[in-house]
């Protein structure tokens, strides 16, 4: 035990003596563990950023999307919606939305446009990770409303010149019986050049906006399940509906979500990983060059020390020791810096995906590689001028 | 029983010619508990490897070497370095203190390798230690800020903090001028006796050998026994032509060679 303490002390000791020549070979190792833990955790934040943009596109895991039709003939449209409603209501499916494509006239300063229109449910915005840059999302009570609500995108708010939602803005929107709509939400344009677009509730859409019968598809129904219960979901939802639709009615069952589809490029991680090691072992390389001056130059104290009843092994640990504690505080400072960075460097324009909504914390994992990176680094470059340390006889050494 | 004894010691080294030096002949020696031991001798004549040899720092071609009776030669590294820690001091003539340490910090170092309350004390042991050399108000000072002298006797401190059974000072004043190395000399003698410590002294200083109950002569590997009368100063030159082994094996009949004002 003593023994032990006794040469963390003397390692201490020595770092203290020399903090400088330690300082000056430390930096590369603090660098380079910082470049290494800052690229594992922009890699998982990258990664989170990425699959939040295909959430948004296709739905979180696990998504299943239905969409049923007729090869016979036209499928009731309001049967189908029942029978889906039905269905999320008999198996309390709080994650569900009906979602129809149309299109709808809506009265603009510069004339009535034709507006694509997704008509939705409320659980939708949380499926598609929709998160509106100004207002809300649609929530259970929009449904109650005189007027529908409707969500833009920055285009339709732009073209219909408002700057934001501080007036209260309506539109007028619908066929033979315009409806004056309230904008209760804005999401960001998803490309430059986007064209007005909008989310309407689907109960609202029914009441004011009916399209022609003839034309009218059934709408699509989207669920959200654990995906741990995915493959009894699927069964279920092709049971349920294939019965509920009839013999003529095609259902078609398939899961949305990018399932099994590796969001982040394992290359790229490797590329820069790899870069981050060699940067590691060039940080170690000056290391173990300057340990071993050093050591050459500590000759005569080690010489001294044996004096004092230093063993070879004693030697041997208190050199290797002095390298590991002073590169695992390096690696501690490279983990800090590497954290610091991340946190404060405008990592969404970076990455130029958009806002992440789930920021991971910084990975533990990251900070452990670096950590043990800093280790192994230590206990190597120790190595060398422990081994050296250690050869030296005694008698040469107080002589030196 | 004999703290030290060394049985027919020789200590041979190969050179790079491939041909071999014998730098110690058969050294026979024994020392007794709280003895105070000077060897003289001139340079080159293996007095340090004698010294090493006798601190566990270098090990004998052959002969046998006893502490407290124990055969050093059967102990393994390990525990010749436990031994040398528990039992040795050493003083250099260079002092050698650890550069950039402070005074505390040197003395500090040997009881980084002691054991239980001497190694958790070592603040306080040291301290102490450092006043008992007159330090007491020095201890944050670095060797380069320290003189010679002051600078011996942190290197006294630190041989001695251990309280060792053999203190072995390899040219003790040697860097010292006269007086210093005098006043230097009379602490380490007191602190020895104080503690019972046998004190085994190197030098080329017969003055410094002179303080000693028994005195040695090392000539080419051979160690003889002589006396040497109290005194102030002398040179080796004193000491004529090296002598055999054959000639000074009765210290009764080695030359005694008295302090030249006080004979005068």
């Amino acid at each position: 035990m003593t023994g032990f303490v006794g040469a963390l002390v003397e390692a201490w000791g020595e770092l203290r003596i020399h903090r400088l020549r330690v300082l000056l070979s430390l930096i590369g190792v603090a660098v380079a563990v910082a470049a290494m833990t800052g690229v594992t955790a922009l890699g998982d934040i990258t990664r989170q950023a990425q699959s939040e943009l295909m959430e948004a596109q296709s739905g979180r895991p696990a998504t299943f999307r239905v969409d049923a039709w007729s090869e016979t003939g036209t499928l009731d449209a309001t049967a189908t919606t029942t029978a889906f409603r039905d269905f999320v209501t008999r198996y309390e499916i709080e994650q569900a939305s009906l979602v129809t494509y149309a299109s709808m006239p809506v009265r603009m300063p510069t004339g009535t446009w034709e507006v694509q229109v997704q008509a939705v449910d409320p659980p939708y915005g949380a499926m598609h990770r929709i998160a509106p840059v100004h207002g809300s999302w649609f929530t259970a009570a929009d449904a109650d409303r005189f007027a529908p609500a409707l969500v833009v995108n920055e285009a339709f708010l732009r073209e219909l010149g408002v700057p934001d939602l501080t007036g209260r803005p309506t539109a007028l929107i619908g066929r033979d019986e315009p409806v004056r709509a309230t904008i209760i939400g804005v999401t960001a344009d998803l490309w430059e050049g986007a064209v007005p677009e909008a989310f309407i509730l689907s109960s609202a859409f029914e009441r004011w906006i009916p399209p022609s019968p003839e034309f009218f598809a059934p709408p699509a129904l989207e669920v959200w399940v654990p995906p741990e219960d995915a493959d009894v979901a699927e069964q279920f939802l092709n049971r349920d509906l294939t019965a509920a639709l009839g013999s003529s009615a095609q259902v078609q069952i398939y899961r949305q979500d990018a399932f099994g589809i590796e969001a982040f490029d394992q290359v790229f991680q490797l590329v820069v990983t790899g870069i981050g090691l060699l940067v590691l072992m060039l940080g170690a390389l000056s290391l173990v060059n300057i340990s071993l001056v050093t050591v050459r130059q500590r000759i005569r104290e080690i010489g001294i020390r044996r004096s004092f009843g230093a063993s070879s092994g004693r030697i041997f640990f208190s050199i290797m020791m002095e390298s590991l504690v002073a590169t695992v505080l390096a690696g501690a400072i490279g983990v800090a810096i590497a954290v610091v960075a991340v946190r404060n460097a405008p990592i969404e324009a970076l990455i130029g995906w958009g806002s992440i909504q789930d920021v991971p914390p910084f990975p533990i994992s990251a900070a452990v590689t670096g950590l043990v990176a800093a280790t192994v680094i230590g206990a190597l470059a120790g190595l060398l001028p422990a081994l050296v340390a250690v050869r030296v006889k005694p008698i040469d050494a107080i002589r030196y | 029983m004999s703290l030290l004894e060394l049985h027919g010691i020789t200590r041979t080294v190969r050179l790079p010619d491939d041909s071999r030096l014998d730098i110690l002949r058969g050294v026979d020696l024994s020392v007794g508990a709280g003895e105070h031991i000077s060897i003289v001798g001139r340079s080159g004549t293996g007095k340090s490897t004698l010294l090493n040899i006798l601190g566990l720092l270098d090990a004998p071609t052959d002969g046998e070497y006893l502490l407290d009776g124990t055969p050093i030669g059967r102990l393994g590294n390990r525990r010749r370095a436990r031994r040398r820690g528990d039992d040795f001091g050493f003083v250099f003539q260079q002092f050698n203190l650890l550069p950039g340490r402070t005074a505390l910090e040197n003395v500090i170092a040997p009881l980084l390798y002691a054991r239980g309350r001497t190694f958790w004390r070592r603040h306080s042991i040291a301290t102490s230690m450092l006043a008992r050399v007159g330090l007491g108000d020095r201890l944050e000072s670095k060797p380069e800020q320290l003189s010679g002298g002051e600078q011996q006797r942190v290197a006294i401190a630190r041989a001695l903090v251990r309280t060792p059974r053999v203190i072995l000072a390899d040219e003790p004043t040697g860097a010292l001028d006269v007086d210093t190395g005098a006043e230097i000399m009379t602490m380490l003698d007191e602190i020895a006796s104080d503690t019972g410590a046998v004190l085994i002294a190197i030098t080329h200083d017969l003055a410094v050998a002179a303080r000693a109950s028994r005195h040695y002569r090392l000539g080419e590997g051979v160690l003889t026994p002589i006396t040497i009368a109290p005194r102030t100063a002398g040179t080796l030159a004193e000491l004529g032509d090296p002598l055999t082994a054959t000639d000074v094996v009765d210290p009764e009949a080695a030359p005694v060679l008295a302090d030249a004002e006080a004979s005068a």
